[in-house]
């Protein structure tokens, strides 16, 4: 009875998302549209993350990595020869790379199955080590990642980055994609398999008693989480259509674990919601990095001033909301009706 | 017929001799305790045989086969369970999942099956949520099946490690100090519960106990551990009149009895 409604509500909320996205093409601003894709990239992304932070319990920094990886990998295979050519001044692209230009979809299928291969690899040293050690092995594994980037002039084209890229992204791309890894991600979570990495997370010792083979769920969470992310950073590549080393540095990481630790580690909808609040909140924040005046003090812009008010902010949920927006609880219709119940009763009550 | 042995384990951490050349053969249908003063060595003898620790030195065999050295998760698949003395649930989970994830190491379907969502998950899932929920109500528990599992009491809690052990279909059950923390109300409870499951799933118990009524009352053989060696065993009425054991509980000028 109850599950019907909530299948129809939901059905209903996916075709109003449709509705808006067709609207928004047609009427919004590029700014705007920019914003909302910028939304759904980081919703995959604060999602992907989340699983093998939150669901499965394991503390790592390497998103960075990840959406790098994804990126140079789908933006080469796009990128036509010629454009191959004019880029790499320096030293020439290596062969069979500037040669070929495939397809978008192709080329965004390659980057999740290049960086969930890479996950893959990367799981079998890093998951030897538990808790903090797992936290550093995986941040040096990031600035390996974009160190390399950075020196291999032949592949990567070094600091100068790949220009020109074709901006492919458009909604269409980043929400159809976002749907589809929520859902893989949800099901995934709310299965046995689901279960199994949230017990590694309650306690790893009782888990394995079980007969639950701890390192092969961590793998798939990792892997799961690498191929997401891998798609996004390919979106996010054919979004800002020039990327560089310097995307890909551990703030990138910093501002997902925020995202994901705000709207509460181990809630698939509360990432979502946070990173909604994240990419709105930054652009409603970039007054504060602007010059401007206190009184009779003069204040000069100062880039990076956003980041001093997140890293608060976040101080500020570790202090006074420790789980989050969400804790590890998940948004549910009944949830939002008994809400609104709750506020309609307080208001009679009051009137 | 041997389902269990353990010949001469024996682990070492570092400069202290844990456990000493410890022997031990289950046959099918046993309720064997093992009992000792504090820091004898007895959950480090549960340790070696799940796999948590790989004896310094000895050989482990379960139904015939070697399961020295194996990991936790393979010893578990192979049918031995066991509880926890500190009690290690997954206290955030729903008390019928704690139940169900002993249930994930005999899934058939796929990763990919499971978020398909394919027929045979479906079946698969529907299967584990029935036979959690019988087991919670032989341990009546079936009235939480949807709160934390943190938030039972201390005694529901003990119970719920106990089903969740069950739902791993184990041939050899060990439990590890069950009765720690009960009233004599729910110890006695407790002894019904284990007697009961042990006829009824064709169980071998091996328990820690430090309650002596436990020990004393339920179980047909004794070894009795001190600073990690086997200083006695025998049936219950032989270990009470041992006079090293009560030297071991008691000290020099033992007393009447330990009971």
């Amino acid at each position: 009875m109850h599950q019907t409604r909530d299948q129809i509500l939901t059905s209903l909320s996916i075709v109003g998302l449709f509705v808006f996205l067709c609207w928004a093409k047609e009427n919004a601003t590029e700014y705007q549209v920019r914003l909302l894709n910028n939304c759904a990239i980081f919703i995959t992304l604060a999602v992907s993350y989340n699983l093998i932070n939150g669901i499965c319990g394991q503390f790592s920094l390497e998103p960075n990595a990840f959406v790098a990886i994804g990126a140079y990998t789908s933006a080469l295979l796009t990128m036509s020869p010629a454009e191959k050519q004019a880029s790499f001044i320096i030293e020439p692209l290596i062969w069979p790379l500037n040669m070929i230009s495939v397809p978008f979809w192709f080329s965004l299928i390659a980057a999740g199955l290049v960086t969930g291969f890479f996950a893959f690899l990367m799981g079998f040293p890093v998951f030897r080590v538990r808790g903090d050690y797992l936290a550093i092995v995986t941040l040096g594994f990031g600035e390996v990642v974009r160190v390399v980037a950075n020196n291999l002039q032949s592949i990567t084209n070094g600091p100068l980055g790949l220009k020109g890229l074709v901006p492919h992204t458009n909604l269409w791309w980043s929400f159809g994609l976002m749907m589809i890894a929520l859902c893989f991600i949800w099901r995934l979570t709310n299965s046995s398999f689901g279960r199994a990495m949230k017990a590694i997370r309650e306690d790893e010792v009782a888990a394995e008693a079980m007969g639950i083979r701890s390192f092969r769920y961590k793998m798939m969470a990792f892997t799961v989480s690498g191929f997401f992310e891998g798609i996004a950073g390919g979106l996010l590549a054919h979004l800002i259509t020039t990327i560089s080393p310097v995307l890909f540095t551990f703030f990138l990481t910093f501002n997902l674990l925020i995202i994901i630790v705000v709207g509460g580690l181990g809630s698939i909808t509360g990432s979502v919601i946070s990173s909604v609040l994240f990419v709105f909140g930054s652009e409603a924040l970039r007054a504060v990095e602007e010059p401007f005046s206190l009184g009779s003090l003069q204040i000069p812009g100062i880039p990076g001033m956003r980041m001093v008010i997140f890293a608060i902010i976040l101080v500020g949920v570790m202090i006074f909301a420790r789980r989050g927006i969400m804790g590890r609880r998940e948004f549910s219709w009944q949830g939002l009706i008994d809400l609104f119940q709750r506020a309609g009763g307080r208001l009679r009550r009051d009137g | 017929m041997t389902l269990f042995s353990a010949e001469h384990l024996t682990m070492i951490f570092g400069g202290l001799t844990a456990v000493d050349d410890f022997s031990i053969e289950l046959k099918g249908e046993d309720l064997v305790g093992l009992i000792g003063p504090n820091g004898a060595g007895k959950t480090t003898v549960f340790n070696m045989m799940t796999g948590n620790f790989k004896p310094t030195r000895g050989k482990i065999f379960f139904q015939r086969e070697e399961t020295t050295g194996l990991k936790p998760n393979a010893i578990n698949r192979r049918g031995i369970a066991r509880t926890f003395q500190s009690i290690r649930l997954f206290q955030d989970l729903p008390v019928i999942e704690n139940v169900m994830i002993s249930y994930h190491g005999r899934l058939h379907s796929s990763f990919i099956g499971a978020v398909l969502r394919t027929p045979l998950y479906h079946r698969e899932e529907k299967a584990m949520t029935d036979e959690a929920m019988t087991l919670l109500q032989r341990v009546r528990l079936a009235d939480f099946a949807s709160e934390r599992a943190g938030a039972l009491s201390y005694g529901q809690q003990r119970r719920l490690e106990i089903a969740r052990a069950l739902a791993t279909h184990p041939k050899l059950l060990l439990l590890d100090e069950p009765a720690a923390g009960m009233n004599p109300q729910e110890t006695q409870e407790l002894m019904d519960l284990i007697l009961k499951i042990k006829e009824d799933f064709n169980l071998t118990v091996l328990l820690i106990e430090h309650d002596m009524r436990v020990v004393m009352g339920i179980c047909q053989r004794i070894k009795v551990l001190d600073y990690g060696a086997t200083i006695a065993e025998g049936t219950p009425k032989e270990i009470q009149s041992n006079p090293q054991v009560i030297t071991a509980y008691l000290g020099e000028a033992g007393g009447k009895g330990i009971a």
